[in-house]
């Protein structure tokens, strides 16, 4: 039996700023991952990468992230994507500055 | 100081000149990722998990003011007015931008520096001690060799494309304070009947399967250490495995065909490389120990230091832990310690960068080293210069008297920056410092090297910690591993697992709790930590960090 797939976010880096970005519903890619696109489907997902993919001259290492939703929008199941959607701790730095959208 | 020839600042703009057009080539969507990224990598850039990060070499960790300033500039410019020394004595910046970092290393090379080799399967920065130079202990200064050791393995044919990274260490005293015995190769520079060379340690590493590097020769006269070299790595290169990467490095060849078998094979190949050797090594030798002739050290009364000594406690203390030996006994080296309780071990603003380049340029012959152990050392100081230097450090923050104590803390990046990293690394390191600070324990505790790394791969040296934290991923958790009785000197050993880990939260008490139990068993105020590890051994700890356990088996 193959396991249940649990939903999904596509995320990268911004090509030029290295950001962590979020794709979102309307194929922007957002710093914010409460914008993200919540992928509850294998299928789906697979494709939503591959969309993300083919976009190489404005992210890099697009990948899918466990997530589940929450309140306002995704929210992560891992630590490690709790840090790349907050910033570092030892300085108030990234997406802890007053936001800027990237550009990708 | 080494000083760029022709062939050298022509090199640097050729391989500046082709990464700018690369970046461009790579922002134009004409190279994907795939191809861009070995490309990067050999230019010192990484993607980590927040943005780009450029690591860049100080060879064997020595700066002059000028290149301190720049590296000020770089922060301030490029970055977010801060720059990461590591534990590889290389400068790290968190935050370029992808399109300014052609620009950074056309300022980096302005004055002479690069950040070619800082990644990839590559001889990566040659490392040595931070004292070299200006150490009482000294054979011999130990960075011409290292120099040479650097133009040697810069892009050298046969050694780019290898199974794994290759890393250097080299050290010109008995006293190791270059953790030879944790590299591929260690140097220590020896002379018998007075002629100089080397005592050739070899496969030593930390990582997943730590090792202490084992003696592969006792003695190499320089006339033949270049070539002796290049047949040990070339061995390597051609058995070292490259079907598993965590099996790739010379320790594990080492490990698995026995030190004699490796070193008859060396002996073969050297055989084969020496006449290859035709002595222009030496030459070049000769024209680098030039550059690093040692400055006229200037004469005066040391009267006015031993009058501040006596007077001010606070100048005193700094004096106590943060001043080492120097080979004339009217000079003192200077450790600055840009590890306040509290911040971000290795880390140092554009400003104190400054300052640190100023007081290089006004009080030490201009020059600056960067240790592995991410302090910043004045490796000459006249000790009559000492309370106006100290006065200078105390304004900006720069004046914390804690060599080699609790919160002379490595740590490497962790989670925070690295995206290898399985845990944080940094806060547990400024919680630990904040804390003893707070218990005013510290000075009591005495020598003490706590080491941090973030996961398994050990750029934070947990393995050689007198106390070592291995953070790791438990289930989604941060965990935390605690190794005792590891020791990075000439006595290298590896530590020992206490047992199970402890969440973030519980990491601090822990560390709090060994320390408790050191105070309880030392036999008086002089004897280390580690001396009494060694002595008592694990039980005594263990029974304090998991009590629990004791009570079961009771």
């Amino acid at each position: 039996m193959a396991r249940a797939f649990t939903p999904k976010v596509v995320t990268a880096n911004d090509l030029l700023e290295g950001d962590v970005i979020y794709q979102t519903e309307d194929d922007r890619w957002s710093r914010e991952l409460s914008e993200a696109e919540l992928i509850t489907d294998e299928a789906h997902a697979q494709v939503r990468l591959l969309d993300a993919s083919r976009q190489a001259n404005k992210i890099v290492g697009a990948y899918l992230a466990d997530a589940v939703a929450g309140d306002n929008g995704p929210e992560p199941t891992h630590f490690r994507e709790d840090f790349r959607r907050t910033g570092p701790s030892n300085y108030a730095h990234g997406k802890q500055e007053t936001s800027t959208q990237p550009r990708a | 100081m080494y000083r760029y020839s022709e062939f050298d600042t022509a090199f640097l703009a050729e391989r500046n000149a082709q990464f700018r057009a690369q970046v461009e080539r790579r922002i134009d969507g004409s190279l994907t990722e795939d191809e861009f990224k070995p490309l990067r990598l050999m230019n010192g850039l990484y993607l980590q998990l927040h943005a780009y990060m450029l690591r860049v070499a100080i060879p064997y960790g020595t700066l002059s003011s000028a290149q301190m300033r720049q590296l000020a500039l770089l922060a301030e410019k490029w970055d977010k007015g801060y720059g990461h020394f590591t534990t590889r004595q290389n400068i790290q910046y968190n935050w370029p931008k992808l399109n300014d970092v052609p620009d950074m290393l056309d300022a980096l090379a302005e004055v002479g520096m690069h950040a070619i080799q800082t990644s990839g399967n590559t001889i990566r920065n040659v490392t040595a001690d931070h004292f070299a130079g200006a150490a009482a202990d000294e054979v011999a200064d130990p960075r011409p060799y290292a120099e040479l050791l650097r133009q040697w393995s810069t892009d050298h044919p046969e050694f780019q494309f290898m199974p794994r990274k290759f890393k250097i260490a080299i050290t010109g005293s008995e006293n190791d304070r270059a953790v030879i015995k944790a590299h591929d190769i260690g140097l220590q520079l020896v002379e018998r009947d007075g002629v100089l060379g080397a005592r050739v340690i070899v496969g030593g590493g930390l990582g997943r399967t730590p090792m202490i590097g084992k003696e592969l020769s006792e003695f190499v006269a320089f006339d033949d250490l270049l070539a002796y070299l290049e047949a040990t790595v070339s061995v390597w290169n051609q058995i070292g495995r490259r079907d598993n990467k965590y099996k790739a490095r010379i320790k594990i060849t080492v490990h698995e065909h026995g030190i004699d078998a490796i070193r008859a094979k060396v002996n073969e190949r050297f055989l084969k490389v020496r006449p290859q050797f035709k002595g222009a090594d030496m030459n070049l030798l000769e024209e680098i120990k030039g550059h690093f002739a040692p400055p006229t050290f200037r004469e005066a009364s040391v009267a006015s230091f031993e009058s501040a000594y006596t007077n001010d406690p606070v100048f005193r203390s700094w004096v106590d832990t943060n001043i080492a030996p120097h080979k004339n006994a009217d000079h003192a080296i200077v450790t600055i310690s840009i590890k306040k309780h509290g911040q971000t071990p290795g880390d140092a603003t554009a400003e104190q960068m400054r300052v640190m380049a100023d007081l290089a340029e006004e009080f030490a012959y201009d020059e600056l080293r960067i240790s592995h152990e991410q302090n910043v050392i004045l490796p000459h100081v006249h000790k009559s210069d000492l309370p106006a230097i100290h006065a200078k450090l105390k304004e900006y923050e720069l004046a914390t008297a804690n060599i080699g104590l609790i919160s002379d803390i490595i740590a490497c990046p962790g989670m925070d920056y690295c995206a290898l990293a399985t845990a944080r690394s940094i806060p547990v390191a400024q919680e630990i410092a904040t804390r003893f600070d707070d218990l005013k324990l510290e000075h009591d505790i005495g020598h003490l090297k706590i080491k941090i790394s973030g996961c398994i791969n050990a750029c934070g040296h947990h393995h050689v910690g007198h106390i070592g934290i291995l953070g790791l991923d438990r289930a989604g958790v941060e965990n935390y591993q605690i190794t005792l009785g590891g020791d990075a000197t000439e006595t290298a050993a590896v530590g020992d697992r206490t047992g199970p880990g402890f969440a973030y939260d519980e990491i601090v008490p822990a560390i709090e709790r060994i320390v408790d139990t050191y105070l309880t068993q030392r036999d008086s105020a002089e004897e280390t930590f580690l001396e009494t590890y060694r002595r008592v051994g694990m039980a005594p700890f263990k029974a304090a960090l998991y009590p629990e356990a004791q009570a079961n088996a009771a």
